[in-house]
């Protein structure tokens, strides 16, 4: 079935950096040298042996905060995506098969929703919701589903009006068999190329409310907010913000370069054989 | 100048285009693995006179369009012509470089595509378009090519000649765009024509027109055509000689009449022989396994009726021909009657009890024995789906079958469509289109049913293929006792298969019976003009055709 081999070395450094992120994300507190709070010398310490990566505005070891940001940002924002991605996709679909009121009124929804600024929207929602993880992650993942409806539902569109969607209705075949089997595989396609996006949007924007103060409260650590946190410290030429900018960028390249791989897998009519 | 006064010097001699040892490659690109090279013209020779007609026939695949192209050295889709010559009036043109091509595309040859309403811009009036060549070639001015235009127009016998070239593509129809478009390549005055399928995506009724428009204006202006079809009886009307094509190499060259009268090779014999399927008519049974009593159906809620108070029945075990051009409410029958499209007035039963007219409200049963096959077998099938799943799954839908079980009986199911083993695990992709066609077959019987509706299930089809297809019908409904409605334009076909026949022309069924009442005479009008339009394989039928008609066919 997948043949190692053949891995497209863009590929390989995905997976790897992808892979990297991730495993810091899970063991954070084996691999982190010092905790999260933990204060362990100065301010904006420089580089050194002690500390990899310098110490950051209240003199926290910075690579520790590093590992323990990709837990909560990798987290809340892979959530966020599949959230949004179930809810997009099924409804989207569900539209596209059912048609008529049914897809107005859901379609109508999500124009509403699109046409008040994600940004500014999600601030105004999470200032009233009190401000945890799980609240984030649904304000998160609902906003960003109207992009996927929108997708899955123009994708969906054209697949329904096929004979071989036709054959399945006259057999009988219930909406979820439609869906699921009939719809969805042939919709993979564009939905992981939007996937691999969504993931790095979800990313952004988590940062985006962090670095607004809306976002992950601390002491917790997550990238944005540490760009926020440090911020301070690149008028005196101390890099300590730059160093989650880095990686957020990093995790959106690899994550794409993942999903293009996925892409081109997934876009095979014979089943990525040869 | 110089090049009109080359080919002055050489219409002595009366040789136009020589085309020698000709070779046409192109690079492969499958993903995850090495771009390779195929061979998809691989050394062919052919002369063509002056004012001589030369059809090039072949299946697809066949390479009969790239040859056909090969004469204004252009490769489509990133081929390329890698060997031999192709001499026009005297000179190689393939030595000449992108200049000299330019001069001989739309001046000394022109072409003209298959799909004239995908070949045509939408945005310009025609007129435009067809004196743009002879315009760009300085040919003469605008008010000369357009008078020449009209006088084309006039002779493809389009109606209202003098004002057509202001409308727009939409604004005509089908065939006339086609006779529009070979008004285009004969503007710019050109030696050669290359025609590409011209009549393929035509009604019967409108392509014996557009064949006879041609035919006259090749005539009349003396220019020399390569004409390019899959169709043996079409290219028999207009050709002098034939060449069959196979596999980009050549099979077989000859005069038409030796090629129709007296084939030589086993391949050219084959092609001729096609539909000569032997099929006994049946008589009707008392009862009726599907009636169809007084059905209107309408679009739009009522606005546009496409189907009039239309009665058919179909016996156990018989096939029903419908037969119409496009537009005739024959695929609409169908949709009616799988429920997809609920009838305003009538009623169907079907096995003995009544049919519900919406699809939702059907039982299980009715849905299982009243089975369809697409026209297009590619997209009939989910692409994402191996043949495993695509037949399995009625079996596991209607019978609950699961697992070895379900296996063993599609294995049994893809024996009986003739094909081996080795599918089971393929994709769609993965298979030709007559497998595809076999596989949807596969599929309708797997539901056990009574009835299997067939929209036009060998159109897209090659000539052989769709005679495998046919016989393949033909063999199951014996074995398996399925009666067929039958949905096609296509009268060669039905002679071959039909027990009934049911003629529709605008939503109406205007003759209907057993196949020896339909097909004897007196016709109606409208059956009279299906019947003499399907084109036969034998010289001068055309003419003979257009002088026997009593009505114009109303797609012209």
């Amino acid at each position: 079935m997948l043949d190692i081999k053949r891995i497209p070395y863009g590929a390989w450094l995905g997976l790897i950096l992808t892979g990297l992120l991730v495993i810091c994300a899970l063991f954070a507190p084996w691999i982190a040298p010092a905790g999260n709070g933990e204060i362990v010398g100065d301010v904006w310490e420089p580089m050194s042996s002690a500390h990899w990566l310098g110490t950051d505005n209240l003199g926290r070891d910075l690579l520790s905060r590093m590992i323990y940001g990709a837990r909560t940002t990798i987290f809340i924002a892979s959530l966020a995506t599949a959230l949004s991605f179930s809810l997009g996709a099924i409804l989207g679909f569900l539209a596209a098969v059912a048609g008529g009121l049914v897809d107005t009124l859901m379609s109508r929804m999500a124009d509403l929703l699109m046409a008040i600024p994600t940004l500014i929207f999600g601030l105004v929602v999470l200032s009233v919701l009190p401000s945890n993880n799980m609240t984030l992650i649904l304000v998160m993942g609902v906003l960003s589903s109207t992009r996927v409806y929108r997708l899955s539902r123009a994708v969906a569109v054209d697949i329904n009006a096929m004979d071989f969607v036709e054959a399945a209705k006259l057999r009988g075949e219930s909406l979820r068999w439609i869906i699921f089997c009939e719809i969805l595989p042939n919709a993979l396609s564009p939905l992981v190329a939007e996937l691999g996006l969504r993931f790095i949007f979800s990313v952004l924007f988590l940062s985006a409310l962090s670095f607004l103060g809306l976002g992950v409260q601390p002491p917790e650590a997550d990238w944005g907010g540490m760009v926020k946190e440090n911020k301070d410290g690149i008028v005196f030429g101390i890099p300590a913000a730059l160093i989650p900018a880095a990686a957020i960028a990093i995790l959106s390249i690899s994550v794409n370069l993942v999903a293009d791989w996925v892409l081109t897998r997934t876009a095979s009519l014979k089943g990525g054989r040869e | 100048m110089t090049v009109k006064a080359t080919s002055k010097l050489r219409r002595d001699n009366g040789l136009l285009l020589d085309i020698r040892n000709l070779k046409v490659q192109a690079v492969v690109y499958s993903p995850s693995e090495k771009p390779r090279e195929v061979t998809i013209v691989d050394g062919v020779s052919l002369q063509l006179k002056r004012g001589k007609v030369l059809g090039l026939i072949g299946e697809s695949g066949a390479g009969k369009s790239t040859v056909g192209l090969s004469p204004m050295g252009y490769g489509r889709g990133g081929v390329r012509i890698t060997g031999g010559e192709v001499f026009l009036n005297g000179r190689d043109i393939l030595k000449g470089g992108v200049r000299e091509l330019r001069r001989v595309r739309g001046s000394e040859v022109c072409y003209v595509a298959q799909s004239a309403a995908a070949a045509f811009n939408p945005a310009h009036r025609l007129m435009e378009q067809v004196v743009e060549a002879a315009l760009l070639h300085g040919v003469g001015t605008r008010a000369e090519a357009e008078k020449r235009a009209q006088a084309l127009f006039t002779k493809l016998r389009l109606p209202d000649p003098k004002s057509i070239g202001c409308r727009y593509p939409h604004q005509v129809s089908g065939g006339q765009l086609q006779r529009v478009m070979t008004a285009m390549a004969l503007c710019s005055e050109p030696d050669l024509i290359v025609f590409d399928e011209p009549t393929t995506a035509l009604d019967v009724t409108t392509q014996i027109d557009v064949l006879a428009a041609i035919k006259d204006a090749i005539r009349d202006t003396g220019v020399a055509a390569l004409y390019i079809t899959h169709d043996l009886a079409v290219v028999a009307q207009v050709s002098d000689e034939i060449m069959v094509l196979r596999d980009g190499k050549m099979v077989e060259h000859g005069e038409t009449r030796q090629i129709i009268e007296a084939p030589r090779m086993d391949y050219t014999k084959a092609l001729v022989s096609v539909r000569s399927i032997e099929h006994e008519e049946k008589e009707p049974t008392p009862k009726p396994l599907l009636s169809v009593r007084n059905v209107t159906a309408a679009y739009g809620g009522g606005a546009v009726k496409v189907l009039q108070d239309v009665s058919v029945e179909v016996h156990p075990g018989q096939t029903l021909a419908v037969v119409g051009e496009s537009g005739s409410g024959k695929s609409t029958l169908a949709r009616v009657i799988t429920g997809l499209l609920p009838p305003i007035a009538g009623n169907i039963t079907f096995a003995g009890r009544p049919l519900a007219p919406k699809l939702p409200h059907r039982s299980k049963d009715d849905l299982r024995e009243l089975q369809m096959i697409y026209q297009m077998a590619d997209v009939a099938m989910n692409p994402r789906q191996t043949v495993r799943t695509i037949v399995g799954r009625p079996l596991e839908f209607y019978f609950g079958m699961r697992g070895r079980e379900r296996d063993a009986r599609v294995a049994e199911l893809l024996d009986e469509i003739e094909m081996g083993k080795g599918f089971i695990d393929r994709y769609p992709a993965e298979l030709s289109g007559g497998q595809k066609q076999r596989v949807c077959i596969a599929r309708a019987l797997a539901a056990r049913p009574k009835l299997i509706i067939c929209d036009e299930v060998t159109s897209a089809l090659d000539p052989l293929v769709a005679d495998g297809i046919l016989k393949l019908l033909l063999r199951l409904q014996k074995i398996e006792d399925v009666a067929l409605l039958f949905i096609t334009h296509d009268l060669a076909t039905v002679k071959a298969i039909a027990d009934s026949i049911a003629v529709m022309y605008r939503g109406e069924v205007v003759r209907y019976g057993s196949k020896t009442q339909v097909l004897t005479p007196p016709f109606d009008a409208y059956t009279d003009l299906l019947l003499s339009s399907a084109p036969e394989m034998e010289v001068g039928w055309l003419e003979h055709a257009i002088h026997g008609r009593r009505m114009e066919s109303a797609g012209n």
